[in-house]
């Protein structure tokens, strides 16, 4: 609110920008719009990586031990006689989980969308600092060229499973991938924890100061609400990562003992003494676990924004949703022992921590409630970033449901570390981000491209993708109560899993054609770029801000003054007005009440 | 091979996909603004949403009749087990209500109130008494949820001393078992990594001048006398490990440095479990499965499965490896006599080493 002299101030300077060249337009870009694409584009091919690779060791688990010519072409002296390694096996599960994590659904998702539409829809001219952006951006590029180059390490790429707990981590005597592929993965991920924090320092400074005139922080979109609330997780709790991750390189480079202690490898005695691996698991998870909401919020706040719209309806109970994210917000930091129930740590601990994850459920609830009745008699405009927003919605809920079971420390004993626990967080948090994600692919992408996705490839990209979704996952559900436990290479020396082969050969087959049909979503993003039809202004008819920019991009977003705002974002199908939308920059009328929110 | 023709008949889908989009596409093509969704669009998806909406069901339904036997939950071994398996399906049949009513209300509104051109949305912005209802029903059910999992794992998780129960060593090292037995003085002896002398046979790191640990014994195989409290301690000598023993439901990481433990009490004998019926018909079925697989091995050449039989399993459950995925040991429960008989027939430590 604050903002006002200062935008004003940006006006006068509009119009004489220095000439832009390819090189500042495309690559060194400090235009938020510009960094929001290349962080989409970056982030969909890493996608593209950790999508392959699940689908490399999905094989592998399905049809353990068989020659593959896939195998055989794409891991090279990993696949003798196209026979999947063990190593390598460990090496594709843990950079999966990796990329899918923080390069795919954290760069990836809030990266595009944080940038893309926070000065949109605050009515900003562009980020508070336009450079740190930049830099922010070319250090998530640099981690993930870093990331993908240790895949190509003579001893292979880290294997310690993406919450590389040491001593396994630390020893490579203990593992091949401990060694430089090991070395690598902590530089990249430093390297990202950086770009992450930059990023986030520019979204919070953003929200706080650059809103326009009449942008109250009660009239934010829910998206806005989302992206802040994810910055502030970030800058609480990632530096605590990077903590770790420099402390594990002191461990392995520098003969420090943070993490280790006693250890007999391969014949002889570490001199290690004092430290201990849970430190690490309290260290990771104090980021861990947060970082699930720093990927389901905005994914959250995409979905309520893209409900409302295609609902022609109000979002239901705004401020319920604002503190249910503050609630969720707060409970993420201190919950993160619930990963820890038998690591160990003291089980009075572990009460406390079922009692704290067990209260996540409340807001949850909350939000899940509100949109379901949010599309309670509402209009809906089945496009496809709807359909994803009702996906998300579904595979949250299902996903979500189980979390009473692994949150509940007496139940985990049983379930921790099987299949359980894979598809709980993947129907969670992967699945469930992954269609926020392409939810706001389908509704922004005229504001990225200016022009229109194909719907129709859109429809069918949706509906193969959520029946698959549910074909791989479900069954998860039902061998991880059986037992089994995550991470093994082959099933084959346990007789006692026999009768669960078939069940993997199924969740294979649909997660083989889920990833196929991810093609058609890549040719339709890229093709549409070229040949898509031209986008109208608000083709959505939605009442946010950046639909009253221009189609073709501007620095500074609108070419002239900066709207002002006189209402909150969710006037859909407003009694008094005639038309089934009132967007934010239009004044009340006579006599109009503005809603109390 | 099946790998390759897996790929092909993806291509196929993919190409069939294809042109049925083109198809779509040509048969739109007169459509005003074929990007935004029309009256037909909406009503094709509200009646997918409606398929999708059984689709769920019906996975529900065939993964409880096809998978969901719960063989695991059905016969816990332990004496708490039956507690958490109680909890679990309270817990479960909790879900399964809220999952179908909840995926309803979202497929039936998709659907009910799918776009029609002309009709206006409903201005529902606000309902405090209903926030209410679904804040507090959850606060409700979570709290007793709550109440009975913390006192579960509190009984779980608390030894009772005066038991006076079995002391074993879990020890871990990549990738097997031992169990090290306290011996005739039910106390473990001293140990730590750095005194193992592998040339004296010392491999677990006992201290040899320890007169409580000359009658340990260490074993590859576990074994427990029923009904008797056993205390496990863990100790791992390189990297993490997690001793998971699913149907005793217990499991305990091994971790480097310091020494955790689990305990619980073994109602249920190798022999019996093995007698219950629904061990016998699960035994059955896997040993179909294993006759038709080795048809296939002997067509190559190689030797036929052997035939399974049941058997408690401990299995390591933390990555830890290379052959993390082999890591594993018997566990016979068995009664007492058997039991005194087994260990009696095992070495003691002091016997066991090379001078």
């Amino acid at each position: 609110m604050s903002a006002h002299a200062d935008t004003h101030a940006h006006d006068d300077d509009h119009g004489h920008h220095h000439k832009e060249t390819f090189v500042t337009k495309y690559i060194f870009s400090q235009d938020h719009k510009m960094i929001a694409k290349q962080y989409l584009v970056t982030g969909t091919i890493m996608g593209v990586i950790g999508i392959l690779m699940s689908m490399m060791f999905r094989m592998q688990i399905a049809w353990p031990e068989e020659p593959n010519v896939l195998f055989e072409a794409l891991l090279g002296k990993w696949a003798p006689g196209g026979v999947m390694d063990a190593d390598i096996y460990l090496a594709l599960v843990t950079i999966h989980g990796t990329i899918m994590v923080f390069f795919v659904l954290t760069a990836g998702l809030s990266g595009t969308f944080s940038n893309l539409l926070i000065p949109l829809q605050i009515g900003a001219r562009d980020m508070a600092s336009g450079f740190l952006n930049m830099v922010s951006y070319w250090l998530f590029f640099l981690s993930s060229i870093i990331m993908l180059i240790s895949l190509f390490v003579e001893a292979g790429p880290a294997a310690a499973g993406w919450t590389i707990y040491p001593p396994l981590s630390a020893l490579p005597m203990a593992q091949g991938g401990s060694g430089m592929g090991m070395t690598l993965w902590l530089v990249s991920m430093a390297i990202f924890i950086a770009s992450s924090l930059l990023g986030s320092l520019n979204y919070v400074v953003t929200v706080l100061n650059l809103r326009t005139k009449g942008m109250s922080m009660t009239r934010l979109p829910l998206t806005i609400w989302a992206f802040f609330v994810t910055a502030i997780i970030g800058i609480v709790s990632f530096p605590v990562l990077l903590s770790a991750a420099l402390l594990l390189i002191m461990d392995r480079s520098f003969g420090t003992s943070f993490f280790l202690s006693d250890i007999f490898i391969q014949g002889e005695v570490l001199h290690y003494q004092g430290g201990s691996p849970v430190l690490f698991e309290h260290l990771f998870w104090f980021l861990g676990h947060p970082e699930v909401y720093i990927v389901i919020l905005p994914a959250m706040g995409l979905v309520s924004e893209i409900m409302a719209s295609n609902s022609r309806k109000p979002i239901f109970g705004y401020r319920a949703m604002i503190t249910s994210i503050l609630a969720i917000a707060f409970l993420s930091t201190i919950v993160w022992g619930h990963h820890m129930f038998v690591s160990g740590m003291n089980p009075f601990l572990g009460s406390v921590f079922t009692f704290t994850t067990l209260l996540i459920a409340i807001p949850s609830a909350v939000k899940a409630f509100n949109w379901i009745t949010t599309l309670w008699k509402g209009n809906l405009q089945m496009n496809p970033a709807m359909l994803f927003s009702i996906g998300f919605v579904s595979t949250f809920i299902t996903g979500g449901l189980t979390g009473i079971i692994l949150g509940d420390s007496a139940l985990d004993i049983n379930v921790h570390d099987t299949y359980f626990v894979i598809a709980h967080f993947h129907l969670v948090m992967g699945i469930s981000a992954l269609y926020g994600m392409f939810a706001g692919i389908y509704h922004w992408y005229p504001k990225m491209y200016g022009r229109m996705l194909n719907k129709n490839l859109g429809y069918i990209h949706f509906w193969i993708t959520a029946v698959c979704a549910y074909g791989v996952f479900f069954p998860m559900h039902f061998i991880g109560m059986a037992g089994l436990p995550r991470r093994y290479y082959t099933n084959s020396n346990f007789p006692l899993f026999d009768d669960l082969a078939n069940v993997n050969v199924v969740i294979t087959i649909f997660a083989l054609i889920g990833g196929v049909v991810q093609l058609i979503y890549l040719y339709n993003f890229f093709a549409s770029m070229y040949y898509g039809k031209k986008a109208e202004q608000n083709p959505w008819k939605a009442t946010t801000l950046e639909w009253t920019t221009p189609v073709e991009h501007v620095h500074g977003n609108w070419p002239g003054e900066i709207p002002h705002v006189y209402r909150w974002a969710y006037d859909y199908s407003k009694p008094g007005h005639d038309v089934d939308f009132v967007p934010q920059n239009v004044p009340l009328m006579e006599g109009e009440e503005e809603l109390q929110h | 091979m099946t790998a390759l023709l897996t790929i092909i008949v993806l291509v196929f889908i993919l190409v069939a996909i294809w042109q049925m989009v083109k198809i779509f596409d040509l048969a739109q093509a007169k459509g005003e603004n074929s990007s935004v969704a029309t009256e037909k669009d909406n009503t094709m998806n509200a009646y997918l949403m409606m398929g999708f909406l059984a689709f769920i069901y019906i996975i529900t339904i065939v993964c409880f009749v096809k998978w969901g036997d719960l063989p695991l939950l059905s016969n816990s071994a332990s004496e708490h087990g039956s507690t958490v398996d109680n909890l679990m399906v309270i817990s479960m049949v909790l879900i399964f209500f809220v999952q179908t009513v909840t995926q309803f209300l979202l497929h039936y509104f998709a659907f009910k109130y799918k776009g029609e051109k002309g009709r206006k949305a409903l201005f529902f912005a606000d309902n405090n008494k209903l926030e209410f209802i679904w804040t507090i029903i959850p606060v409700v059910v979570l709290a007793g949820l709550i109440i009975y999992g913390l006192n579960t794992w509190i009984n779980i998780t608390s030894v009772d001393e005066s038991d006076d129960p079995l002391i074993i060593e879990l020890y871990a090292q990549q990738f097997n078992w031992k169990a090290r037995y306290a011996g005739a003085d039910n106390t473990l002896g001293k140990a730590n990594v750095r005194l193992i002398d592998i040339d004296k046979a010392n491999i677990l790191g006992l201290d040899e001048a320890d007169p409580n640990a000359q009658d340990d014994i260490i074993t590859t195989e576990l074994h427990l006398p029923v009904g008797k409290p056993v205390l496990f301690k863990m100790r791992s000598q390189d990297v993490l490990h997690s001793a998971y023993m699913p149907h005793f439901r217990a499991q305990m990481n091994c971790v480097p440095g310091m020494i955790t433990q689990f305990g619980f009490t073994p109602t249920v004998t190798t022999a019996d479990m093995r007698q219950t019926e629904q061990m016998q018909e699960k035994v059955k079925h896997i040993n179909e499965i294993r006759v038709e697989n080795s048809k296939a091995l002997i067509a190559k050449g190689e030797d036929a499965l052997e035939r399974y039989e049941f058997d408690y399993l401990l299995i390591c459950n933390k990555i830890c490896g290379t052959s993390h995925y082999n890591m594993q040991m018997k566990i016979i429960v068995e009664t007492q006599d058997e039991y005194d008989a087994w260990i009696k027939e095992q070495k003691e430590f002091k016997n066991s080493l090379i001078n």
